[in-house]
């Protein structure tokens, strides 16, 4: 017991009490910023080299859906594109992760768009089933790590639970093979209402790298309505929780 | 020349031979040929996999003498062919049939296991998931327990299927394939350099510094590219730095399932400590950038240096009071002690590579067999236990962690903080014709990336392995004979990879 005791003073104190505020080393790779005057060469480069088919022309931008923040883009091109280490990117509509030239601005929900009967039920509480569909696993370990000593979510009733029948909503990585469809649906079939559906990693959100593999059936995506898109290749778990909690309303702590 | 020996042999790690080199033999040639030096305990095949070419199929199987050299021979056959089956004699040939098997309908006539893999959207044969050929044995007093595929905690789908009396486990059947992504055919599209080198990266997150490693190397090999020391020794840092921190991470999770809550949250912090300094480095907790084709984006700058040394010297010091601590624990050794036996007889039949391997008593370590990079002039002592339980899994990890960080800290100080490494280099040209073969230990094990280019230098056959690959076999022998209630501890001590078996 007095080891424990020592390992417990020894080790300290761990956790990151603002979890709005905190920063990421520089080199984290978050927001980019896209610049607005770029040679329409450059332009042309930019959108065959990027391996996500991320990158867009007129106007030049990014799509953080389906962006794996490889960051090569701003080596080849420092002066178009440039990462910050703004980590807070997820967004509850589709083109609002779409960054375009001459936007530097944080990336924040649509208020309007976030149905009421969320944080009318869960605000307090909010229990996920997470289904790794293809995921390859620093996913699922960045979700993982959202709840450990470190990130502490729980502190806001957040939590990952086993049962479907016991949760609020479905959490996805990977870009959803086809050999595992049918468990995702049968999972979300499973989960009462309301239900949230969050997609977290470029993978979920848009197939990522794997978009034109024969292996997958996103049909899943396509046939329901998603609450929360969490961008990254892994989503960091600072970027997973702050999306949860401008989903549910919650203001700091 | 001795009738066995048609193969051809080369050295080095990675390394490459012209296809016209490798000597295509009659099946039944191959088949004793094979026979002849897998018999021997050092040899083992690394890979062996079936390219296709309209409706024909070439066959290579690569295999390793132990003593460094690579030795690759082939035969042709077509699709849907009936073949005697090596698994017959070396059951660890098992998987690598079954996967020749499911892709391309060949038959291997013999082979006591010809079950689905991954359930590949080429299937040959196989219809669905649902219909996997489970094992099966009647007996009123046997009852089966399935799990999966998706399971209780935030980890990869599999499906566990349980055959047990009362809580005693009798056997144990593990189908995958869920994750099956397609990534072997992503690899040998006509994408950029770059995107496959991003996909490599992400074959299994874990080991994303290990996987783009085996495929960098096996690009800068087709291309003559010579990689500079500091680079060599920069990405051996980056593959132990991965090491440590899922070492520690596996430490939390079996604490976790021993119920060992403290053990659990110190060694996750831990692990933090470990993935933001590799974030500092290189601004990804998993490594993810590090490793590109002769070149780097993120130098092992002095300020680097001062952030792994600060930081890895407290994670050694905090983690060695901790597992002396845990291995002292009787609640923990009652759980560890003697649960999930993998003997070593049962895991040179397997096939087992890496940690699965030196637990059981193998030595088996790609740094020491076919050193690569800075390997080469390391001497690297794999650390072996004997007892193949969960503690030799857990103990095996704790001292490995200490042996990674003195080696970390040991390069850190050696270091020329002057010298420059070339940047990456993503228009290389690759030798046509030519297949290339890298070898990687990752901290689950051997890795083996092969490459085959076609007669323009464009690669047109991808094969990756992951030590998982053989491994899984180990953990549903490593049940066998054991309260179901121990699983879960002997699946955290294992840790396998579903992404690097699907592929
Ligand atoms: S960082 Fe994103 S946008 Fe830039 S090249 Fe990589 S995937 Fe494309």
């Amino acid at each position: 017991m007095l080891d424990e005791l020592k390992i417990l003073r020894d080790h300290g104190i761990q956790y990151v009490k603002d979890l709005r505020g905190a920063t990421l080393t520089p080199l984290f790779r978050g927001r980019p910023v896209v610049n607005l005057e770029v040679p329409q060469a450059d332009v042309d480069a930019l959108v065959s080299m990027c391996p996500s088919k991320a990158i867009g022309s007129s106007p030049l931008s990014i799509d953080l859906g389906k962006c794996v923040f490889c960051r090569e883009c701003e080596f080849a091109f420092p002066t178009a594109i440039q990462f910050t280490n703004d980590f807070r990117i997820a967004a509850n509509r589709r083109e609002d992760l779409i960054v375009r030239a001459g936007e530097d601005k944080p990336i924040r929900l649509d208020e309007s768009a976030i149905r009421p009967e969320i944080r009318k039920t869960l605000r307090n509480s909010l229990k996920l089933r997470e289904v790794s569909a293809a995921g390859e696993n620093s996913g699922e370990m960045e979700l993982n790590a959202a709840g450990n000593v470190n990130f502490d979510m729980g502190r806001f009733g957040i939590e990952f639970v086993a049962s479907p029948r016991h949760v609020d909503g479905v959490v996805i990585t990977g870009p959803i093979s086809a050999n595992m469809a049918q468990a995702l649906q049968v999972c979300f079939d499973a989960t009462p209402d309301p239900k949230v559906v969050v997609l977290v990693g470029s993978d979920a959100i848009s197939g990522g790298l794997f978009a034109d593999s024969p292996a997958l059936d996103r049909s899943f995506v396509e046939a329901h309505h998603i609450d929360l898109y969490v961008p990254g290749n892994p989503a960091h778990p600072l970027t997973f929780i702050n999306g949860l909690m401008d989903m549910l309303g919650i203001e700091d702590r | 020349m001795n009738q066995y020996h048609q193969y051809v042999r080369i050295k080095g790690n990675p390394a490459t031979v012209k296809l016209a080199d490798i000597p295509m033999l009659e099946y039944d040639l191959f088949f004793e040929q094979a026979i002849h030096i897998l018999h021997n305990p050092d040899c083992r095949c690394v890979s062996y996999f079936a390219k296709p070419d309209n409706g024909a199929l070439t066959c290579f199987i690569v295999l390793s003498d132990g003593a460094g050299d690579i030795i690759i021979y082939g035969y042709r056959c077509n699709e849907r062919a009936t073949l005697p089956s090596l698994t017959a004699k070396i059951p660890a040939m098992h998987i690598y049939e079954r996967e020749i098997a499911e892709n391309f309908g060949v038959t291997f006539e013999g082979h006591p296991w010809l079950k689905p893999v991954r359930y590949p959207y080429n299937r040959s044969y196989s219809d669905w998931m649902d219909s996997y050929p489970f094992y099966r044995i009647d007996g009123t007093e046997l009852h089966e327990v399935g799990v999966g595929p998706i399971h209780a905690g935030v980890i990869e789908p599999g499906h566990f299927r349980f055959i047990c009396n009362g809580e005693k486990v009798l056997h144990l059947e593990i189908q995958l394939g869920y994750q099956h992504r397609g990534v072997e055919t992503l690899m040998a599209d006509d994408s950029s350099l770059l995107k496959k080198t991003i996909l490599s990266e992400n074959i299994a997150g874990d080991s994303a510094v290990s996987h783009g490693l085996g495929f960098a190397l096996v690009t800068e090999a087709l291309s003559g590219v010579e990689v500079d020391e500091r680079l060599a020794q920069e990405r051996v840092i980056a593959q132990e730095m991965e090491r440590v921190a899922v070492h520690i991470g596996d430490t939390a999770a079996l604490c976790g399932d021993v119920a060992y809550q403290l053990g659990q949250v110190v060694c996750e912090a831990l692990r933090t400590v470990m993935i933001n300094t590799t974030q500092f480095w290189c601004g990804n907790r998993f490594g993810k950038g590090i490793i590109r084709p002769a070149g780097t984006r993120y130098p092992l700058t002095a300020d680097v240096r001062d952030e792994i040394v600060k930081n890895l010297t407290k994670v050694k010091r905090e983690y060695g009071q901790f597992t002396d601590r845990l291995f002292s624990l009787p609640s923990v050794l009652a759980r560890f002690e003697g649960i999930g036996i993998v003997t070593t007889e049962q895991a040179r039949g397997i096939g087992a590579v890496g940690m699965a391997a030196r637990t059981s008593n193998l030595n088996r370590d790609t740094r020491k067999s076919n050193p690569y990079l800075a390997y080469r002039n390391l001497e690297h002592e794999p650390i072996l236990m004997d007892s193949g339980d969960v503690m030799a899994r857990a103990k095996l990890r704790a001292d490995e962690v200490v042996q990674s960080i003195d080696r970390v800290l040991d390069m850190l100080d050696k270091l020329d903080y002057q010298a420059t490494s070339a940047t990456p280099n993503f228009g290389l040209a690759f030798a046509p014709d030519t297949l290339a073969i890298s070898l990687v230990e990752g901290w689950r094990g051997e890795i083996c990336h092969v490459a085959i280019t076609n007669d323009e230098g464009a690669i047109d056959h991808y094969k990756v392995k992951d030590p998982s690959f053989h491994n899984w076999f180990a953990l549903a022998l490593a049940v066998r004979d054991q309260e179901i209630s121990d699983f879960p501890i002997c699946n955290k001590s294992f840790n396998l990879s579903y992404c690097g078996n699907d592929l």
